[in-house]
């Protein structure tokens, strides 16, 4: 079953949802050079049509456990820019109190029950999760994002054996963005493999999906969504997509040697904002002024949250030692 | 099998409560479980094969035909994700106790339990606690070795965010556990399986052993001995033998590792002026060098002699039941160290 091409009011939202991400991915890497936001920042430049296609079909109950590159996934899911900027700026006021930091995002409102930044850390969580929901008979759903490195963890194998075991209704989103900070995927997996086919050995459907096309995310990953919230149990996703940032920092890493200038100009190439405006555009569903206006908008709530976190109090020093215990 | 029978057999549970029973500590475990179970829909077990025929030791016997396989749960050979799984449910509502039959087996799930639960509260800012409980059966002898019979509370401790308890009796068998299972954050209990067989007087309601609060099995004025899980027993032996000699120690059962009381045992010490601390863990770094540390900071001036420690020896855990024998200390070593104390 494919789920139908979505409509031409979900093609904005999701257009405007990955311009949402990659001003925000943009502006923080802007800032960064300041030094004032004190926290490793793992920028998702290029890979936002996966944040935005995957949540496009998440209710708010519904949870998703990221990774430490998880901005555009927080965002995608609802998270305050306010919240998520002040506690870049380690204040108070940030959406874990400045105690977590941009790797570990908590917005328990928008699904978001905290983030874990050690690879695959987050995958037996997302099936916790939603094992929990099967257990009370609910219909929300939990989504693990995580990358191609978690892939050769062991919690991803254990989380895919129990999922498929007990049937448990999560979605495995793997963004295979080829490299684990600077390893490619070559010197890490055998070539003859594909991350989508490990979900065959537990008995699972895997999808290699193009990650730069929102769309295509969008389809493939709603018949996940559908099928888990059905009770047919969890599907294995692999989007393939490339970042166009370093591992951390916003900085071009084919200048210090990491990957090379060509492969990330192909993928620049394959820009999955870029594709979708020309999809768009051929479609003549984007008026012409639409991205300039959302672009006004985007600058007037970053500013306006970028103000707040700046003006917010840091956390004191009573703060240090509490919630070490509930 | 030999190496379930315990080699001790005291009893030292008052018996002036109403509505108490003789159990066994593992009756009592098993009794807490499926008390709570019956009154809280959100607690449920999971563990490998604590369904199977033997029910750890007997202390989940006849709950999986009671509440079903939905809530006495089987999990694959999988620590590390089935301890992620577990944080997964307990943040999403439900209130898991994760079974191991080995402590070793912990040791495999540490990446989830001490980079995950242990701080997941703290990093969300206080959004999002972690009511899990793992319960472990530790213990020794008949060739366990060195990966079926470690010692690990030093090591759980180490990381601020985890609580980790030790019963010593049937009484706090149950209660702690049923203060686990109630607790909002990770709790590890360390369950000795030389104290499955020893009865004690347990009350049949239930109710909660505090968190932190140690308990003085023995009333004495010249030396504390502060001790953990089978060391209590072993304390205990070795009162009878020092009282005969003229001794009369105060003897401590810690029951609670982390957060622990050093009130009571700093009070014990400044009437007593000697500390000896018996655990069933290593030295270094271990929960005795950490009484140590702080009641000598507390208790400096009231000290008479330097507290001594009897802790494993540095090395991991023989087979061979001649070193065994001299690996695992027990009373003679209280007894002597009491003596040392004492200055005689």
């Amino acid at each position: 079953m494919t789920m139908p091409s979505p409509n031409d009011n979900t093609k904005r939202l999701l257009f405007k949802k990955m311009l949402l991400i990659r001003h925000f991915e943009q502006k923080i890497a802007e800032l960064y050079p300041e030094q004032e936001i004190r926290t490793p920042v793992h920028l998702c430049v290029g890979q936002e049509a996966v944040a935005a296609g995957v949540c496009a079909h998440l209710r708010p109950a519904d949870l998703i456990f990221s990774t430490h590159r998880n901005h555009g996934h927080c965002l995608a899911k609802g998270m305050s820019v306010k919240k998520m900027l002040a506690e870049f700026y380690g204040k108070e006021s940030g959406c874990c109190g400045g105690k977590g930091g941009s790797m570990h995002p908590c917005a328990p409102e928008h699904g978001i029950l905290g983030t874990s930044a050690i690879v695959g850390g987050g995958i037996p969580m997302a099936v916790g999760a939603a094992w929990a929901e099967q257990m009370r008979n609910g219909d929300n759903i939990a989504v693990a994002f995580f990358g191609d490195g978690a892939t050769e963890e062991g919690t991803f194998h254990e989380s895919l054996n129990f999922a498929a075991l007990k049937n448990i209704p999560v979605v495995f989103i793997c963004e295979n963005n080829l490299y684990a900070t600077a390893s490619p995927i070559r010197h890490r997996q055998p070539a003859a493999g594909s991350i989508a086919a490990k979900a065959k050995g537990y008995g699972l459907p895997g999808e290699l999906i193009n990650g730069n096309d929102v769309i295509e995310v969008y389809q493939r990953v709603g018949e996940a969504v559908e099928r888990a919230r059905r009770g047919q149990g969890p599907t294995l996703i692999e989007a393939e997509t490339f970042r166009w940032f370093a591992h951390v920092g916003p900085v071009d890493d084919t200048e210090t040697g990491h990957r090379s200038a060509d492969e990330l100009a192909r993928w620049k190439n394959k820009c999955p904002i870029r594709r979708m405006r020309d999809h768009l555009t051929i479609e003549n569903i984007l008026k012409s002024e639409d991205e300039k206006n959302w672009s006004i908008e985007f600058d007037i709530n970053f500013a306006g949250a970028l103000t707040f976190a700046k003006e917010s109090v840091p956390p004191t020093k009573e703060l240090l030692t509490t919630h070490v215990f509930a | 099998m030999p190496w379930t029978t315990p080699s001790i057999n005291i009893s030292y549970a008052s018996k002036n409560s109403k509505g108490i029973r003789e159990l066994s500590y593992r009756e009592a475990i098993c009794e807490a479980q499926r008390q709570l179970m019956s009154t809280d829909s959100r607690i449920f077990l999971m563990g490998e094969g604590i369904d199977d025929a033997g029910g750890v030791f007997g202390t989940t016997l006849g709950l999986a035909d009671e509440f079903g396989c939905e809530r006495v749960v089987d999990t694959p050979i999988a620590e590390n994700g089935m301890t992620g799984v577990a944080i997964g449910a307990a943040i999403n509502g439900m209130r898991p106790v994760f079974i191991h039959m080995r402590p070793d087996f912990v040791i495999i799930s540490l990446d989830q339990l001490l980079n995950h639960a242990a701080k997941w509260f703290y990093m969300s800012g206080g959004q999002v606690s972690v009511p899990l409980t793992i319960r472990c059966v530790i213990g020794r002898g008949w060739g366990s070795a060195a990966q079926h019979s470690q010692n690990i509370q030093g090591l759980l401790t180490h990381l601020p965010g985890i609580k980790v308890l030790m019963p010593a009796t049937a009484q706090d068998a149950k209660g702690l556990l049923i203060a686990a299972a109630r607790d909002p954050n990770p709790v590890v209990i360390l369950e000795h399986r030389w104290l499955f067989d020893k009865t004690g007087h347990v009350p049949e309601e239930l109710y909660e052993t505090p968190v932190g609060r140690a308990n003085i099995c023995r009333y004495g004025s010249d030396v504390t001995i502060v001790a953990t899980s089978i060391m209590v027993h072993e304390a205990m032996l070795a009162a009878e033998v020092l009282a005969a000699d003229g001794y009369d120690p105060e003897i401590i059962d810690l029951r609670s590792i982390k957060p622990w009381d050093e009130n009571c045992i700093a009070a014990s010490v400044q009437k007593t002026g000697r500390l000896v601390v018996a655990d069933t863990g290593h030295q270094y770094g271990g929960v005795a060098a950490e009484i140590a540390a702080r009641i000598t900071e507390l208790c400096f001036s009231a000290l008479k002699t330097p507290v001594r420690r009897i802790t494993l020896p540095e090395a991991p855990v023989p087979a061979a039941a001649s070193l065994e024998n001299i690996y695992f200390p027990g009373q003679l070593e209280i007894i002597a160290a009491v003596k040392d104390v004492s200055g005689g």
